[in-house]
């Protein structure tokens, strides 16, 4: 919230400038980069329908660049088509595609270069590289784009919105698609992720590294080729977001690799292979979200320790919980799982015997794939039925100790 | 009508039928005769088709039967015990019959159906009837359809004294219109004046194949019984 | 044929045993759905039912029928008919009403509560199953003249399928653990119908899962066009040749 409000404070700030300043208009056969070339700080610049090839545009001045009807600013494949080497810039309803590949530069649509307070929103961006690329940003907006691209393979697409060393990041309600990474932050801190729709990319819908106290709330993240990841930060938090249909042999609803002191709250894990995948990861706490028809709820690897999870429903999935060793440092509260059969006799809503929701079957699993083909076989089912009456391989401290008999009202 | 070439049989380690040989003739009426066990029911059985020989042949009309259905159109058959499916009524099992049979074109012969008063029980389940109910209708069916020939096994067990002389009067009826019939029968008495040759099986081996009259002249007896009698003495 | 079909449905409709499965079907799903909120765990319980139950009483059912049949078919065997046409006309019959008994007593249910694609394959499952395991039934009774034992020979063979297999399956992973499996897994689960249709419906209800094995051989095979095909000609298979081969000892059998 105060992040958002140094935002607001900062755009009141730069209003001023507005109001004092020039309109210049471009029409097509112009060149923008001379307009921008003409133009004091602070000018508008309209830019009317039309196409636009000019091997590169650099903003080195605050301007407000404003496209009527979405003008296309064509890269041709070749070029980086905005950088943004100002602070205090808005480049608002382009249409942005083509920007050039190369295995070298990771060339964009639009790059924010060492500066602060940008604004790029209400843009579309087709078939680019990389689409925005935040690099030592800070206090940047990055709201209402729709960023689609087309590529194929990890190697040959770039991220939808990639941030490198950057702090105070907002990025808001932006579609994202068939890039590389739909969102991908590198050492950036501070940042505010909400509201995206990040889908059918390649790689992550997002992906996280070395990146400390953010925040991401009612995005959603689907059909992505392994989910969501996120690795060696502190400080994440989510709240709300969506986890659906990401499935494959390495695909995650979210992956935590060494997180910690982290938060997941509100979220809802739908038919992912597996919902969640913790490794290396303490603190978490997971609560309140709804896990339905994954392949594994969540899946715990021995490393991990002093997570909580609690007060979540667990309903319809092949496996609520899969672990690697016999270690469990790791504590389950107060969840709703379907596959419970105990009672309640005084009906205080909370099941009498403890819950084991890691099932024998998902062990064999984990150690020869193959028997997946016997899965709910009758024979399967003798076994984990007798697991679960004297619990011989699965960790006998891996329970929940109060399970709700009914779904929690999510 | 009937030709058997050295037929033989054998279930398991036992030999039912051994190298039996036979003709069997339009207008002739047929005791099967000999103790329990000597193959009287398989050699009809494989007449039928329903047991196939492991070696010899048979022809009906010189038509070699095995592997063959159709010419069973040309034969009545009433079984040793008559099973029908429980659950259905005598109406239903003659229905199917004809149904099932309703490709040929001979005209029915109802008339034995009609004497054992059948039309009357035609609503009953086959399983609430007693057994003598049961022959009747397999009686009937075997004449229903006209057949040149009958194969009767064991007929008259299990009937009452009045429905047995009406069955032997059908029978008699059907002799006369030249007819091949073949009667297995333990009841020797029922089958005088009906037949007019005996084939006599003992342990699956044809011992005999003659004409009753023939045989009456050669022991000296009248009855049935007694000439039976008179030949396993000699026999022995 | 179509005659004796005719009068074997005739004749098993009016069987209270039939009308029993039915209703037996149609209450344990129509309770499944009704108790359950849960519909995810409707379909899990209606899966048991057609891999453990469906199959089970279908051949039970059918052989002790076709034992109990002897009288018909001894009154049709002196009948101007082919036998091959009796016995394929009993099995077809058989076929039809245990077909009515799925549809109506599993397929109507499903329709009510979940018409979806699992609920569909549930549904072709349970006929599918019923089928082979009358197939089976067919075999079971030809091949043993005593009805005890062709009785004893069809639970053997519910159990074989049901859950000796399984275990053998288990045992045979183990031991050649350090071995790709997926394919061999693939074959094995050819050779039992109810493995057959318990994949097809894991590929329903736990494709999450299943994709997140290092192979996904299994969507791979079973998702692809030509695999559902060729699974459904090794279903038809399970169908046809054991009751032909039936069929075929059926014409050279003394009765």
């Amino acid at each position: 919230m105060k992040r958002r409000l140094t935002f607001i404070i900062f755009l009141l700030g730069i209003m001023p400038v507005i109001s004092m300043a020039a309109t210049i208009t471009v029409y097509p056969g112009q060149l923008i980069q001379a307009a921008i070339n003409k133009a004091a700080a602070g000018d508008l610049i309209r830019v009317m329908p039309g196409t636009y090839r000019e091997k590169g545009i650099t903003i080195d001045k605050p301007l407000i660049l404003l496209g009527i009807n979405y003008p296309v600013l064509d890269g041709e494949k070749k070029y980086e088509i905005l950088t943004v080497k100002a602070d205090n810039v808005i480049i608002e309803g382009f249409t942005l595609m083509n920007s050039g590949y190369s295995s070298m530069n990771d060339l964009a649509a639009v790059r924010v270069l060492n500066v602060s307070n940008v604004s790029i929103r209400k843009n579309k961006l087709v078939n680019n590289f990389f689409g925005i690329y935040c690099q030592h940003a800070s206090y940047t907006l990055v709201s209402e784009n729709e960023i689609s691209s087309n590529g194929i393979s990890e190697l040959e697409s770039g991220n939808g919105i990639h941030g490198w060393k950057s702090d105070h990041l907002i990025i808001a309600d932006n579609n994202i698609s068939g890039h590389r990474d739909g969102i991908y932050f590198e050492f950036v801190t501070e940042t505010n992720i909400s509201g995206n729709k990040s889908q059918n990319n390649i790689r992550y819908g997002l992906h996280f590294m070395f990146s400390h106290n953010n925040i991401y709330v009612h995005n959603i993240f689907g059909n992505n080729g392994a989910g969501v990841a996120v690795m060696y930060s502190r400080h994440v938090t989510m709240l709300q977001n969506e986890f659906r249909d990401n499935w494959g042999p390495a695909a995650y609803g979210i992956l935590m690799k060494d997180i910690s002191d982290s938060h997941a709250e509100g979220n809802l894990f739908s038919r992912n292979t597996a919902a969640v995948y913790m490794e290396g990861s303490s603190r978490i706490r997971i609560r309140k979200n709804i896990f339905t028809g994954n392949g594994y709820a969540i899946q715990l690897q021995a490393s991990c320790d002093n997570n909580n999870i609690d007060l979540n429903n667990f309903t319809a999935n092949s496996f609520d919980i899969a672990t690697n060793g016999s270690l469990v440092l790791n504590s389950f509260s107060g969840n709703y799982w379907d596959k419970y059969e105990g009672y309640d006799l005084n009906r205080n809503g909370t099941g009498d015997v403890p819950y084991r929701p890691l099932s024998i079957f998902a062990m064999i699993v984990e150690r020869n794939s193959s028997a997946m083909m016997l899965f709910r076989s009758p024979i399967v089912s003798i076994i984990e039925k007798a697991e679960k009456i004297i619990p011989g391989i699965t960790p006998e401290n891996l329970r929940d100790d109060s399970p709700s008999m009914k779904p929690l009202p999510l | 009508m009937i030709i058997a070439t050295n037929v033989n049989k054998r279930f398991g380690r036992l030999q039912v039928l051994s190298d039996i040989s036979l003709t069997c003739n339009k207008g002739q009426t047929i005791a099967l005769i000999g103790p329990n066990g000597s193959g009287k029911t398989t050699l009809i059985k494989c007449l039928l088709g329903m047991v196939i020989p492991d070696s010899g042949f048979m022809t009906v009309n010189n038509k070699n039967i095995a592997r063959d259905w159709a010419y069973r159109e040309q034969i009545g058959y009433m079984p040793q015990i008559s099973r029908f499916p429980d659950n259905m009524t005598i109406e239903q099992v003659i229905d199917m019959v004809k149904d099932i049979r309703s490709g040929s074109s001979r005209h029915l012969d109802e008339e034995l159906l009609q004497a054992f008063d059948l039309p009357s029980l035609y609503g009953k389940r086959m399983r609430t009837l007693s057994g003598g109910t049961r022959q009747k209708v397999s009686a009937s069916l075997a004449f229903l359809f006209n057949p040149d020939i009958l194969i009767l096994d064991e007929p008259t067990a299990g009937l009452d004294p009045l429905s047995s002389e009406i069955l032997k009067e059908k029978i008699q009826k059907e002799k006369s219109k030249g007819k091949l019939t073949m009667i297995t029968s333990h009841v020797l008495s029922d089958l005088d004046d009906l037949v007019s040759e005996i084939v006599y099986l003992q342990e699956g081996k044809l011992r005999f194949h003659s004409s009753v009259s023939s045989l009456q002249k050669d022991t000296g007896e009248e009855k049935l019984n007694k000439v039976m009698a008179r030949i396993m003495q000699q026999n022995r | 044929m179509k005659k004796i079909i005719k009068y074997i449905i005739l004749d098993i409709l009016k069987n209270r045993i039939v009308i029993a499965y039915t209703l037996l079907l149609l209450v344990i799903s129509l309770s499944l759905f009704m108790l359950e909120d849960n519909p995810a765990k409707s379909i899990l319980g209606l899966m048991n039912i057609t891999l453990i139950i469906v199959p089970l009483i279908s051949i039970i059912f059918c052989t002790i029928y076709l034992y109990n049949s002897n009288e018909f078919i001894e009154l049709l065997v002196a009948q101007p008919i082919r036998r091959t046409r009796l016995l394929s006309g009993i099995y077809l019959g058989l076929v039809a009403s245990l077909l009515v008994a799925a549809l109506v007593g599993i397929g109507i249910p499903i329709l009510l509560y979940s018409p979806t694609g699992t609920g569909l394959t549930l549904l072709l499952t349970a006929c599918g199953l019923s089928i082979v395991f009358a197939s089976l039934a067919l075999l079971a009774a030809v091949l043993t003249r005593d009805k005890a034992k062709g009785i004893g020979l069809a639970l053997l063979l519910w159990f074989y399928f049901s859950f000796i297999y399984d275990g053998l399956v288990l045992m045979i992973l183990f031991q050649f653990a350090d071995y790709p499996m997926d394919n061999t897994m693939i074959g094995l689960s050819m050779l039992n119908p109810i493995d057959l249709g318990r994949i097809l419906l894991l590929l329903q209800l736990d494709i999450s899962a299943m994709m997140g094995f290092t192979g996904a051989l299994f969507q791979d095979f079973f998702g692809s066009r030509a695999g559902i095909i060729f699974a459904s000609f090794v279903m038809l298979a399970w169908m046809i040749l054991p009751a032909s081969y039936a069929i075929r000892k059926f014409r050279n059998k003394d009765l």
